[in-house]
């Protein structure tokens, strides 16, 4: 689980992020969304530790990001797993390379171990027969399998998605939502999804943060976003004809199905 | 203003090379990348280097015969000026200079991109020391090789002057080659190789920090290779004043 305690970030005499508090529960899909410019990117970077706020706390399972050593930051960032928003695979590694890194750097495994682990997430995310395929050579989506790939080969307690659906075409958009929701379940990690595709948000929000102006403006999940009684929320969410339709429906029905994705 | 600038850009600099003069986190994987950049900046650079060297070299022979030819000065005097000039300047700061170019543009705009594609945050959130990571085995490869291509610049540029003098009749074959052992000191080789070390370091790490630090895009990473060759070409040339007066005074 992580906490975060009245965080505040200013950039010069803006503040990004004002007095922000969440909690970010274990195995669960943990979203932020909010507006471009709302704060949740720095959000983001202030949780993994590219950004320090100006105040607050970062709680790891209890342990203070904020006061920590160098050396407990990199023994942290161990069992910290992060998608990028274009993916960030190495150009001059294969895919199955991509996957090793992480192994190679921090394991004391032996060749054959790293290569099964290796290939073991490359299956887990449905990229056989990729492995030894340059980024440039695969498609988006594939990018961000392999992404997911290595970002699970350490088997992280933390996982940080950001925009993750970004550049993919719908069908695979929910193809990537289901594969982080599966590996979340299975794995018991901590997984914290900064975007603002509503697919994402109405399929696999478990526990969504909304971010307004700096500010945390509401907390709650998928099913209650319906009737949120949020403004803000209201209008971001529900901002195009398409989804105040789906918000109908489901007041009649009561839920909505997601499409299946062929794995 | 650019004095500020300039020392906050040193300072930033300083900085940066406290972090790239690391100890890697992983000897092996270290090795392994210095391997690979040697093969990448050090060996790639090789064709380029014989072609320009054998140019060069007769060019320098056949201005030499032209600007000092005179009763009073020995015909060996061509070869022996040729030489001179390569081993002297040519071996080590043109040729620099020239790497600085083909060398320096590769290293930034290659760290520059993996900057703006997040390939360094990756690092970073990894827990690696990115800058250890990427630029040490960059710098130590570069400096490693860089006398073996001064070497061959050497020899390549001497035959040059050898080719002009065998395949023209501005000198004889016997006097170029007198002139190329007479009045030899030895130290002039080491003041090259020595200047090269440095100029390697400079190219390698300076590319490296602009590389680093870029923010924005394609346009952005662009400006910071050429801005990368132009400060480790300008610290090349003070570094090469610097040297000279400390070396062969």
């Amino acid at each position: 689980m992580i906490e975060i305690k009245n965080l505040i970030k200013s950039f010069e005499d803006k503040t990004v992020l004002n007095g922000i508090t969440a909690t970010f529960e274990t195995g669960k899909t943990n979203l932020i969304i909010g507006q471009s410019g709302s704060g949740k990117t720095v959000l983001m970077k202030s949780l993994v530790g590219l950004i320090k706020p100006d105040s607050g706390e970062i709680l790891f399972d209890g342990r203070n990001l904020l006061t920590m050593t160098s050396e407990e930051i990199k023994e942290l960032r161990k069992e910290i797993g992060m998608l990028f928003q274009g993916s960030a695979l190495f150009d001059s590694e294969t895919v199955l390379g991509n996957v090793m890194f992480p192994l190679i750097m921090f394991t004391k495994m032996s060749q054959k171990e790293m290569l099964e682990r290796a290939l073991f997430c490359i299956k887990r995310v449905n990229l056989e027969g990729a492995e030894n395929k340059y980024p440039s050579e695969i498609s988006g989506g594939m990018q961000k399998r392999a992404a997911i790939a290595r970002a699970i080969a350490l088997n992280p307690k933390y996982l940080f998605c950001d925009e993750p659906n970004s550049g993919l075409d719908p069908k695979t958009s929910i193809l990537i939502d289901d594969l982080l929701s599966d590996i979340t379940h299975e794995y018991g990690i901590t997984t914290v999804i900064n975007t603002h595709d509503m697919n994402s948000v109405l399929g696999i929000g478990e526990n969504i943060i909304f971010i307004n102006k700096g500010y945390r403006e509401w907390v709650g999940d998928m099913s209650k976003i319906y009737n949120s009684g949020n403004k803000a929320l209201d209008d971001f969410v529900f901002a195009t004809e398409l989804f105040q339709q789906v918000r109908k429906y489901v007041a009649l029905h009561g839920r909505i199905e997601r499409p299946t994705t062929d794995k | 203003m650019i004095l500020t600038s300039s020392i906050a850009t040193f300072g930033r600099y300083m900085l940066f090379m406290r972090k790239v003069l690391s100890i890697p986190d992983k000897w092996k994987v270290f090795f392994k990348r210095t391997v690979s950049e040697i093969s990448q900046l050090g060996v790639a650079s090789i064709p380029l280097v014989l072609v320009i060297s054998v140019f060069i070299g007769a060019v320098i022979a056949i201005q030499m015969q032209l600007n000092i030819s005179s009763p009073l000065i020995p015909a060996y005097s061509v070869g022996l000026a040729t030489r001179d000039i390569v081993l002297l300047e040519f071996s080590n700061s043109i040729l620099c200079l020239i790497l600085a170019g083909k060398v320096g543009s590769n290293i930034a705009s290659e760290i520059g991109t993996m900057r703006v594609t997040e390939q360094i945050d990756a690092l970073e959130i990894m827990g690696v020391n990115s800058a250890n990571f990427l630029v040490l085995p960059k710098v130590v490869a570069f400096v490693f090789f860089m006398p073996i291509l001064v070497i061959l610049c050497i020899g390549t540029s001497l035959v040059g002057g050898y080719l002009v003098a065998l395949l023209t009749d501005i000198i004889t074959v016997s006097r170029y080659i007198y002139g190329l052992q007479a009045l030899f000191s030895e130290w002039y080789v080491w003041y090259g190789l020595i200047k090269s070390l440095v100029f390697a370091y400079i190219i390698a790490s300076v590319a490296s920090f602009y590389g680093y630090y870029v923010k924005g895009g394609a346009l952005e990473v662009g400006s910071a290779s050429t801005n990368g060759v132009v400060a480790s070409s300008i610290l090349i040339l003070f570094f090469d004043v610097l040297l000279t007066k400390l070396l062969l005074q």
